[in-house]
């Protein structure tokens, strides 16, 4: 391929050739969840199979929202929603920075004209139990991924790792294209990430920090929550044969609501400090939930027998 | 044919018994500031086994290390161990053959246990008598099936911060801990013994013996002899056959293994760019340390910025580019700030030019967060963020930091009127007020290393004192025994009383540091009091402070009871950080310290004076031959019990008998006359000399009186006087403490 870097790719052509670079290497290529995200690791094709033993190789954009993060759109690198590329590969890859490397190759970036280096940055969340091992890697300074060994998801070890790789898609495009500003960045030939997200940016922001009604935004937490709590209860008690028909999906749904409402509740400064700890609880009560139950709900009953 | 074979072999061995070990870890990139101490650590696994294992012969094993290798190489090792022999005694000779000389059955019997021909047995005599023994070899094994074993053990024991898995354990059980909490298992611990475990994933192995390849496997790697050069820059599969063109075929693939000759390379870089610009390094030892174990290849480029950023504080500028981008700051000739950064990259040089460019471009977005966090939060007042700090948990069961900063204000409050008389209450109480309001600034949110810093230069902005201004700026210092304390009074007793309260408070909640477990860095904490205490000599009773600042949190909460138990654990772990810092620091032997401790060490800075005393009458001729006299005092005092030593009230001058007890007596009253007038002005030195001076009267009263006399009466009096003599003389230090080449 011939790289451009002058102009350097647009956004979307950046995304397309990162989709066909993991799809070429046994990845579903899977679409953004329906469901607001603070990251792309909340997505379940992430969070739910990164457990268990079944190999899996996913990849897919992931808007993230992080309604603290909102700035009106005035900020150059600040936004409340930012687009995340996430490639989950599952067990890791002996060869998996290598490859990784060479994904950056492929939307333009000369590896030996730049300051490539793997600095540790362990990444951790406690709202869904989950930690890893890891780096950032920076691109001559600019930090544009988060390299991670699982070794915990929803309070469970993991066994095989994942290695998740979730790349800063705007902090690339700007990098690529020589733009300072996120808002400048082309997203097609024609358009601009200004055109194209601006008004989003702007709305949810004013929204985030000024409109959202605290007492209903809790009151939607705790429906969510007993929601999510009760699918758990019908779990937890049904018999053996009924466990397979109790819908533990939607329960993680509901935990990512309350995550979202807990986060947009926290920007709009209305939580209390012991209250921030205890929601955050409550949030990691319900994706401990749902791990464990999901995980015996997919395990097949017999498992072979293992010998050393 | 075999024997033949055998017989070469043996040749061949006895004209090469060593051969050179080498050894390398390739890994992914390993955090920087563990290197240093992973690769002492390996040199130290190696030394031990390898001499466990009859190796190593005396030879040095040498260390490299990088971002993603630990490489090691021993000169000379043993190829083959050594046979060792033992000897085994069986039964008495006159069991084992008899009056002809002949072989038992007991003999017979004994031998073909132990596998031997009769005719191999030997008498052995002992103390006990004599008795049959054999001589059992046991074959050495060649060294390369010993470091087989061996060395996987070494990778698996080098530990880590934080060490993670990669990949399943040969077959382990997986066994997951359900429930919230990341809580460790039995059954998590048990699939862990067999999960491999290392800081981040083994990639390669050259393990070699003599150039060959010691074979064995590491969470599934299985050891070569080939290495991996630069990851952009050199070739992979690079054949190794030892140390020498290990180096040089790294350095030829863009990887110097050896860190000392990348911080030449980095120093040799930055002189050339600074030279150029007639700019000098900002100095920083620490990144300096970091970036060299940070690169493979590491190469120095200069950067720019916009000089209109120079009128952001120098602090905040310079823990921007060394913190975050790991970039030195570049001072001009007179000291101040230039618009100029220097990055070290892992690559031979900037080839296309990109790499500056993008460099700039990180900064200055960085530098414009910072320039945004600095003029928003200016424009709040600093004391109005005392309010949100209700929002801020200090600690879970502690309160907020709004409650610490109250409790801070009151322990301030106590300490200058115990210990810093010249203060202004006002001015203490200020500093104090608004020490922790920068934690909620968005500054201190961005750069969290900056708190402290941060609040004094806000203060300073908004018209504070300078005196106060410099007291928030300073007061968590110092962070380690070799940082200055606080400049002014002030600070001073504000760093005191933050770091009082994060003791006493962490020891009422339970939180006492237990092996290396410390993460509210509270033997820093005290570390710091003694430091301060020392340093600013301050009077202060450290059981009076530390009683204050229980009272600051009883009060605050009635739930938190005054424990007198506590007062003196927290009193012990502060002395304990007090020993340390007088060995550490000002070199005192720990059997100075533990004398003077011993007679008190409440008041830190009087301590330290009796230390200085003790230190200098120490290399008197009187002196070490007095200590040994004491601690025959206390010896014997200790022997006859408190029941035969009687109150000093109740002893007797008209019951001696004898000259030398009596001149003892004489001398002592005298003496103590004069000590007690030396020590009342705190001229220990001189009071010390005088305590020496006792010496031949002690001497000759150990010469010519018998302590324990017959008569009950004579002896309880005797031993009374001695007990005097002990604990009068035993003030500014207990001599009997002290360690003489006498004392047993």
């Amino acid at each position: 391929m011939t790289p451009r870097p002058a102009q350097g790719l647009t956004f979307q052509r950046m995304i397309f050739r990162l989709l066909e670079f993991w799809a070429s290497r046994q990845c579903v290529i899977q679409q953004p969840y329906d469901v607001e995200v603070g990251a792309g690791t909340m997505h379940p094709e992430t969070f739910l199979r990164v457990l268990g033993s079944e190999p899996y190789r996913v990849a897919y954009v992931q808007p993230s929202r992080r309604p603290a993060d909102g700035r009106y759109g005035e900020n150059p690198n600040r936004l409340y929603k930012h687009q995340q590329l996430q490639v989950i590969l599952k067990p890791s890859p002996a060869d998996v920075q290598a490859v990784y490397l060479k994904s950056l190759a492929a939307i333009g970036i000369v590896l030996e004209e730049h300051d490539i280096r793997f600095e540790e940055d362990n990444w951790e969340s406690p709202t869904l139990g989950a930690w890893g091992i890891g780096w950032q890697v920076l691109l001559d300074g600019l930090e544009i991924t988060q390299f991670t060994y699982f070794q915990q998801c929803g309070g469970l070890d993991l066994d095989p790792i994942s290695v998740e790789l979730t790349y800063g898609l705007e902090r690339i495009a700007a990098f690529l294209q020589g733009v300072d500003n996120v808002f400048d960045i082309r997203w097609s030939d024609d358009r601009t990430y200004r055109q194209v997200r601006l008004a989003e940016e702007q709305q949810f922001s004013a929204y985030s920090f000024e409109y959202a009604d605290p007492a209903r935004t809790r009151a939607l937490f705790d429906l969510h929550e007993a929601e999510a709590l009760a699918l758990l209860s019908a779990y937890r008690e049904a018999g053996d044969d009924a466990k397979k028909r109790v819908p533990i999906l939607p329960a993680y749904d509901l935990c990512l609501k309350c995550s979202h409402l807990f986060n947009l509740l926290d920007s709009r400064g209305v939580i209390s400090v012991t209250e921030r700890a205890a929601m955050i609880g409550r949030v990691r009560k319900l994706a401990c939930g749902v791990a464990a139950s999901y995980v015996e709900q997919t395990s097949p009953r017999t498992a072979p027998a293992v010998t050393a | 044919m075999k024997t033949m074979a055998t017989a070469k072999f043996l040749a061949a061995k006895k004209t090469k018994t060593h051969g050179e070990f080498f050894f390398e870890i390739g890994c992914e990139e390993i955090p920087a500031w563990m290197i240093p101490k992973a690769v002492q650590e390996l040199k130290v696994l190696l030394e031990k086994y390898f001499a466990a294992a009859g190796l190593l012969d005396g030879a040095t094993v040498q260390v490299f290390g990088g971002p993603r290798r630990l490489a090691a190489s021993i000169d000379a090792v043993r190829l083959h161990q050594q046979d060792t022999e033992k000897e085994i005694t069986g039964p008495v000779k006159a069991v084992a053959f008899d009056a002809a000389g002949a072989a038992t059955k007991a003999a017979q019997g004994f031998a073909a246990k132990q596998g031997v021909p009769v005719e191999q047995l030997y008498i052995r005599s002992t103390p006990r008598g004599e008795y049959v023994a054999a001589k059992q070899v046991t074959p050495g094994r060649a060294a390369l099936e010993v470091l087989r074993e061996i060395l996987p053990r070494v990778m698996q024991e080098i530990s880590w911060p934080k060490n993670m898995r990669w990949t399943s354990g040969a077959g382990a059980p997986h066994a997951a801990a359900a429930g919230p909490a990341p809580a460790e298992t039995d059954a998590t611990r048990a699939a862990g013994a067999a999960v491999p475990r290392f800081i981040r994933p083994v990639r390669w192995i050259v393990a070699l013996l003599d150039g060959r390849v010691i074979p064995f496997n590491f969470a599934d790697v299985r050891s070569g002899n080939k290495t991996n050069g630069h990851r952009f820059l050199g070739r992979e599969g690079i054949l190794v056959s030892g140390a020498g063109n290990y180096r040089s075929r790294l350095k030829s693939n863009f990887v110097l293994v050896d860190p000392a000759e990348r911080l030449a390379r980095i120093t040799a870089h930055l002189q050339k760019l600074m030279e150029k610009g007639g700019l000098c390094i900002h100095p920083d030892a620490g990144l300096l340390d970091l970036v060299t174990h940070l690169n493979e290849f590491p190469s120095a480029i200069l950067g720019n910025f916009d000089p209109g950023f120079l009128d952001l504080p120098r602090e905040i500028l310079i823990t921007v580019m060394r913190d975050h981008q790991k970039y030195f700051a570049v001072e001009k000739k007179g000291g101040s700030l230039a618009p100029h950064f220097v990055a070290i990259i892992n690559l031979d040089r900037d080839r296309a030019g990109k790499i500056q460019h993008g460099h700039e471009r990180v900064l200055r977005a960085r530098f414009a967060d910072a320039r945004f966090f600095w003029d928003a939060d200016l424009k709040c007042r600093l004391a109005d963020n005392l309010e949100k700090l209700k929002q801020v948990v200090y600690e879970s069961k502690l309160g907020t930091y709004f409650a610490k900063v109250q409790r801070m204000r009151g322990i301030s409050a106590w300490l200058v009127k115990h210990a810093a008389a010249s203060c202004s209450t006002s001015t203490v109480d200020r500093a104090a007020e608004l020490a922790k309001c920068d934690l909620v600034s968005g500054m201190v949110r961005e750069f969290p290393e900056l708190q402290g810093i941060v609040g004094g230069l806000y203060a300073r902005a908004q018209g504070e004192l300078e005196e106060v201004a410099d007291a928030v700026y300073d007061h968590y210092r110092p962070l380690s025994l070799d940082e200055e304390i606080p400049r002014n009074l002030t600070g001073c007793v504000v760093a005191l009383a933050d770091k009082l309260d994060a003791l006493a408070g962490c020891f009422a909640v339970g939180r006492i540091p237990s092996g290396s477990s410390d993460p509210f860095a509270l033997r820093r904490a005290a570390t710091g009091i003694v430091k301060i205490v020392l340093e600013r000599r301050l009077t202060l009773s450290l059981h009076h402070a530390i009683h204050a600042a229980f009272r600051a949190l009883h009060e605050q909460n009635a739930a938190f009871k005054i424990s007198p138990a506590l007062e003196k654990q927290l009193r012990d772990f502060i002395l304990d950080r007090a020993r340390f810092a007088f060995q550490q620091r000002h070199a005192f032997a720990y059997d100075e310290i533990n004398a003077t401790f011993a007679a008190g060490a409440d008041d830190l800075l009087d301590a330290a004076d009796r230390l200085a005393a003790l230190r200098a009458i120490r290399r008197t001729p009187d002196f070490e031959p007095l200590a040994v006299a004491f601690k025959r005092i206390r010896n014997i005092i200790e022997k006859a019990g408190p029941a035969e030593t009687g109150n000093v009230e109740q002893f007797d001058p008209a019951m001696l008998t004898e000259d030398a007890e009596k001149a003892l007596y004489a001398a002592a009253q005298e003496v103590a006359r004069h000590a007690a007038e030396h020590k009342e002005s705190r001229r220990y030195r001189q009071a010390l000399e005088n305590i020496s001076s006792l010496r031949p009267a002690v001497d000759r009263f150990f010469d010519k009186v018998m302590v324990m006399a017959e008569d009950p009466a004579i002896r309880k009096n005797r031993l009374t006087l001695l007990a005097g003599l002990l604990k009068e003389f035993s003030t500014i230090a207990d001599f009997s403490e002290i360690v003489t080449e006498k004392s047993t």
